[in-house]
């Protein structure tokens, strides 16, 4: 999609980078030892530190990811709201305040506090970094989505922009810069969130998005045989058809011009309707529904096909309460696209066609996952909508970045208040999410390339001011995300690792500087994964990094903390088996086998969120090590 | 900016009983949570009955998942915080 590029939007954008960049430089002059680099000298007030959690933890997958995919398919988005907000109750009751006694400024001193083990320093250290950068991958994917329309980048250069600044920051000031960043960015983003909730509200729900959006062409068929299509007069020619999973598609040419259409029977009649494709040509050009990309052919979609209030149908509700809405849409009809991909000859073709859909549906679970025999769900459909709600429940409460935030706070009691005015921002935002969603299904701003634009293009309907703000906190929540991670990977590296593992002798200086150079290594490897993974849902890609952390990293500290029979190699082991097992299968699942260009049917596991395998399986690796190596241990 | 002066933390004697609760209301929580879950696995269809004002079990639920996970973050912290003044008190 081609996008107007704003003055307004980039003047706004620059001002809110600069702010930050300039907070970090006021905190760099501060940062002087190593307590300071990892955990801002364990000074932050409790409520700052709780907006800061919201601010680390409403990364781009929140925002720009759940959007989209409620936008995409509805209910089945906000399951993320609710596993996301569930996790931090994990986060309360059992480890906040029990994991900041233990530790000092990692997750892998915590783990370690009891042991002093070599294995586990190792264990842990490798975990904390694997999934911080599964966790950078879908944050670095979301700032080139977002620099597109933003600034009319390509998406490789939002990439390179986020990854060099937020280099600077890291390599610059470290955790005190990275919480105050997040604290005043977590609150924009929850207070002009609301702002947007508000327009949606008012805007009501309508049949015509906008003045000028698409009115979708249908044009009369007549079927000879199964899928032999001709027109009934002469004002199109048919040249093509394809059947795709039970989908007619059929190539049209009309006022000399070729598009795809739907083959549908409704009522007895037969139409072709308009759809939206992308084509690829063996010289490797893409085509926007026939045109290159600036002709701006590929317009964007979305939007209410019936809207009934009181049993009556309307063109417009006016504006409604927020129950209002909920109710409307699901009384209402709305129209999603659906995409399929195929070959045309030596063209590979993908097209989004219309898919009306009931209000009810979106409205409730199953659009996304298949969970009702009704719409003939397997069982390894179900086990991933377990899969996924199990590793939401249990990914938060062991996401490195996160936990490093309980040691920036002086005291136990500050790590619970803190955790507790985060989950109230949170939830308060992830209630949000629902609104934002819908309203970008229905109010004809997706753009069917890319799901994760879907909150910032319905902000720019409603005018340049608020998207360009909405976009510019987006960029900063990746900024502030992609910080707090760099720094929990850094610490891993020279502070686990190095330090503590290798046990390499540094002043407190050298210590800064050894995490300083990390962070600018692992920064540039975010940049290259961040080009890599253009194109997937940032939701998506999160809810893996919270599969490989609840995997890895939550049996070892649960088990620690609640079972007095855990061993050093116990844990080791737990963190192995939980980093191996989920993203083995992760590496081997449909959505990877699509990513390599293979066919997702014919993945080996049928799973794409591996945590119902790879949770229990570091549980059971645990139990069982630990029991083994009880007789080492107290003789030891 | 906000600061704190580090605080040197003693013994907690309300650590124990605050790790019970934690615990209990953790169980609580997550029985709720698996409730939904189960839902959506074996009855999907139940998630399109209106239930509450109108609303559905879809939304009825999934709402207040994540409001009774803020009400009993309150719960929690008022306890623990009255323990700590108890316990630390007395000892």
């Amino acid at each position: 999609m081609t996008y107007e590029v704003s003055n307004i939007a980039i003047i706004i954008f620059l001002f809110i980078v600069g702010m930050v960049l300039g907070l970090s430089f006021y905190f760099a002059r501060k940062t002087k030892s190593a307590s300071s680099y990892y955990a801002a000298g364990g000074k932050i007030h409790w409520a700052v530190n709780g907006v800061a959690f919201a601010g680390d933890y409403l990364s781009a997958a929140s925002f720009l990811g759940i959007s989209g995919m409620i936008a995409y398919s509805g209910y089945d988005g906000f399951l993320y709201s609710i596993g996301y907000l569930a996790g931090w109750v994990v986060a309360l009751f059992l480890v906040a305040e029990p994991l900041k006694k233990l530790g000092k400024y990692t997750f892998t001193d915590a783990l370690d506090s009891k042991f002093n083990s070599k294995s586990i320093k190792l264990a842990a250290s490798i975990s904390t970094l694997i999934v911080s950068v599964f966790y950078l991958i879908p944050q670095m994917v979301g700032a080139g989505d977002l620099v597109v329309p933003l600034l009319g980048l390509p998406h490789w250069m939002g990439v390179v922009i986020v990854g060099s600044i937020v280099i600077f920051i890291v390599a610059t000031a470290g955790m005190t810069s990275t919480t105050y960043v997040q604290f005043i960015k977590g609150a924009l983003l929850v207070v002009f969130s609301t702002v947007l909730t508000i327009y949606i509200l008012k805007n009501g729900l309508k049949l015509t998005p906008t003045e000028n959006y698409h009115k979708f062409a249908q044009l009369e068929a007549v079927v000879t045989q199964d899928t032999i299509v001709s027109a009934p007069n002469a004002s199109y020619v048919v040249k093509n058809t394809k059947v795709v999973d039970k989908n007619v598609f059929v190539s049209v040419e009309k006022d000399q011009a070729t598009g795809w259409y739907k083959l549908n029977v409704k009522d007895g009649k037969t139409t072709l309707d308009e759809m939206l494709y992308t084509s690829v040509g063996v010289d490797g050009v893409k085509l926007y529904n026939g045109a290159p990309k600036a002709d701006k052919k590929f317009f964007q979609v979305g939007h209410l096909s019936k809207i009934v209030v009181d049993g009556k149908e309307v063109d417009k509700t006016g504006p409604v309460g927020p129950f209002e809405f909920i109710k409307s849409v699901e009384n209402s009809e709305v129209v999603r696209f659906t995409k399929k991909a195929f070959k045309d000859g030596e063209n590979s073709v993908v097209v989004w066609y219309q898919n009306p859909t009931s209000g009810k549906d979106i409205m409730k679970p199953g659009l996304l996952y298949k969970i009702s025999n009704d719409v003939g769900a397997s069982i390894w459909d179900k086990l991933n909508f377990v899969s996924l709600m199990l590793a939401l429940f249990l990914g938060t409460s062991a996401l490195p970045h996160i936990l490093i935030r309980y040691y920036t706070v002086p005291s136990q009691r500050a790590a619970r208040k803190s955790t507790i005015v985060a989950i109230a921002l949170i939830g308060f935002f992830y209630i949000l999410t629902l609104f934002m969603g819908i309203g970008a299904m229905i109010n004809g701003v997706l753009d069917l390339e890319s799901s994760n634009m879907s909150g910032p293009l319905l902000a720019k309907s409603f005018g340049i001011g608020i998207f360009s703000i909405i976009s510019a906190i987006a960029f900063a929540t990746v900024l502030g995300t992609v910080a707090g991670l760099i720094v929990a990977s850094s610490g891993a590296i020279a502070h686990d690792f190095i330090d503590k593992y290798l046990e390499v002798k540094m002043t407190d200086d050298k210590k800064v500087k050894a995490g300083k150079i990390s962070a600018i290594v692992v920064g540039l490897f975010a940049i290259l994964l961040g080009i890599l993974f253009k194109g997937m849902n940032v939701s998506f890609l999160v809810g893996l990094a919270f599969a490989v952390a609840a995997s890895a990293n939550l049996p070892a500290i649960l088990f620690l903390l609640f079972w007095k029979k855990t061993t050093a190699q116990g844990i080791s082991w737990s963190i192995f088996v939980g980093i191996v097992s989920s993203i083995g299968i992760i590496l081997f699942s449909p959505t990877m086998y699509e990513k390599y260009g293979l066919i997702p049917k014919d993945a080996p596991i049928p799973l794409d969120n591996p945590g119902i395998i790879s949770i229990p399986l570091a549980v059971i690796t645990i139990i069982v090590v630990s029991l083994m190596t009880q007789k080492k241990e107290t003789t030891a | 900016m906000l600061h704190e002066n580090k605080q040197i933390t003693g013994t907690d004697y309300a650590a124990q009983k605050k790790a019970k609760l934690g615990v209990l209301l953790f169980f609580v929580y997550t029985f709720i949570y698996i409730g939904f879950v189960a839902i959506g696995l074996t009855n999907p269809q139940w998630m399109g009955i209106e239930i509450l004002g109108g609303q559905t079990l879809a939304i009825v639920y999934g709402f207040g998942l994540i409001f009774l996970a803020i009400i009993m973050g309150f719960i929690y912290n008022y306890l623990c915080t009255k323990l700590e003044n108890k316990m630390n008190q007395e000892s």
